[in-house]
């Protein structure tokens, strides 16, 4: 579990994360949504470290951020998966390599248990005949999963997401979707993800928080998204027409 | 961005790879374009300090004596590691920069590595390799004045390899190496600082390798002039 309690973050003037309190929970797929430009984004690099917050908790487990030294800080980093926007696979390394690379960093196991290990998260992210093949020779769906792989080869406790199904078609979009809930469910981890894409929302969200103008709006479930008459979620989420409708069907049907 | 480059370091068996890449990219793969660039201006040089001391008061050993001194004062250490500057700074920026725009840095920090240590130890340790680069260039040089001389008949090979030997002072060699040392410290250092706190896009990938090849020429002029002025007046 990660708890927030009231982060502030701004960038010389600006005020980007207004004081923002949040759970995320263990073994779900918690959102964050909001606008470009709401604060997700910093957000979720405040939160991994990758921006000191000005004020504010985060706490990993039962520890705050805070409270620790470096050493800590490098430890629980190797709890911590991430899935970036653009992949950011390694280009210099293969496939294999990128996935491999955070064991061969940080533990003493031998090359074969390494890739013992790397053939697991390969097959549990179902990628066929790429291990050898460059990230400039793979396609866009296939860069997610090999990111996948990477951030769950050390086990961790903490998956964050950022915009994982951006650039994907709709299949692949919710096959990745899906693929980090289940992998979410069956490690037990607290995935955080961030996201615009109201398939994901609809889909996955198993605990959400709307974020905007750096103040966090609304936060509920995907079942309770559906009921909200929060106006800035609604005008966020239900601003086509297509989840107007799915948004009317479900509450004609919930009467 | 030094100190922290020193400090935390990276796994030893995961460094000496980096490193040993490191060596192939900018020395190995700068030895191609440096020998030709050497080998011709060597020769460039030898058959204009010939054609302009073309007079019989003048003695014949002059053009080795002054291929020597310009190819080992000035042309090997100095201008050899402005052409650097564009091929190997612009190297170190782009890939930099690259990995910062594609958020491969930031993938690396979240894994809990120094970065600076991973990114740019590395490079350093690599260009300490830097004045084996420009001994190679001196000898090239040298040689390229030689055929250049003798073959086109501006000089006799007795006269050239006398003027090669001619008052030989090895505090030259010194001075050249103590400049090159330093000119590599500043191809591995501003380089890499342009290309790790880029920030926009692609586009700004370029100009941040065009603003490093400038600040590192300029760099590399200002050290020059004031090694000079230290240790040769």
């Amino acid at each position: 579990m990660i708890e927030i309690k009231n982060l502030v973050k701004s960038f010389d003037e600006t005020q980007v994360l207004k004081g923002i309190s949040t759970t995320f929970e263990k073994g779900k797929t918690n959102l964050i949504i909001g606008q470009s430009g709401s604060g997700k984004t910093v957000f979720l690099k405040s939160i991994l470290g990758l921006f000191e917050a000005d004020s504010g908790e985060i706490i990993f487990g039962n520890t705050s951020l805070k409270s620790m030294d470096l050493k800590e800080r490098a430890l629980l980093r190797q709890e911590i998966g991430m899935v970036f926007q653009g992949s950011a696979l390694f280009d210099s390394m293969n496939v294999e390599e990128n996935i491999m690379f955070p064991m061969r960093m940080f533990t003493t196991a031998s090359e074969e248990e390494i890739r013992e290990r790397a053939n697991t998260v390969i097959n549990r992210v179902n990628l066929v005949n790429a291990n050898l093949k460059l990230p400039s020779e793979i396609s866009g769906g296939m860069k997610k999963r090999v990111a996948i792989a990477r951030a769950i080869i050390m086990n961790p406790k903490y998956l964050f997401c950022d915009e994982p199904n951006s650039g994907l078609d709709p299949r692949t979009a919710i096959l990745i979707d899906n693929l980090i809930q289940e992998i979410t469910r069956e490690y037990e981890i607290t995935t955080v993800i961030n996201t615009h894409d109201m398939n994901s929302v609809m889909e996955i969200g198993e605990k959400i928080v709307f974020l905007e103008n750096g103040f966090k709006e609304w936060e509920g479930t995907n079942q309770e998204i559906f009921k909200t008459d929060n106006e800035s979620v609604t005008k966020f989420v239900y601003s086509s027409e297509m989840f107007k409708k799915i948004r009317k069907i479900y509450i004609d049907e919930s009467i | 961005m030094i100190q922290k480059t020193f400090g935390k370091f990276t796994k030893w068996g995961v460094l000496k790879n980096l490193i040993v890449r490191e060596i192939d990219d900018l020395i190995i793969g700068s030895l191609g374009i440096v020998a030709f660039i050497s080998f011709f201006v060597g020769g460039v040089v030898a058959i204009q300090t010939a054609i302009n001391t073309d007079n019989p008061l003048l003695p014949g050993y002059l053009v080795g004596f002054a291929t020597r001194q310009s190819i080992i004062l000035e042309f090997a250490p100095t201008f050899i590691s402005i052409i650097m500057a564009g091929k190997v700074g612009s190297f170190i920026t782009s890939s930099l920069g690259t990995m910062r725009v594609t958020e491969q840095i930031d993938a690396l920090e979240v894994m809990g590595i120094n970065t600076y240590n991973y990114l740019i130890f590395p490079k350093i340790i690599a260009l300490t390799l830097y004045p084996f680069l420009i001994s190679f260039s001196m000898a090239l040089g040298i040689l390229g004045g030689y055929l250049a001389c003798v073959s086109g008949g501006f000089s006799s090979h007795a006269d050239f390899v006398d003027g090669l030997q001619l008052d030989f002072r090895s505090f030259h060699i010194v001075y050249a190496f103590i400049k090159t040392f330093l000119f590599a410290m500043l191809l591995a250092t501003i380089p890499s600082y342009h290309g790790y706190f880029m920030k926009g896009g692609a586009l700004d990938v370029g100009k941040a390798s065009t603003t490093s090849f400038v600040w590192t020429s300029v760099a590399i002029i200002i050290t020059n002039s004031i090694v000079t002025n230290l240790l040769l007046t």
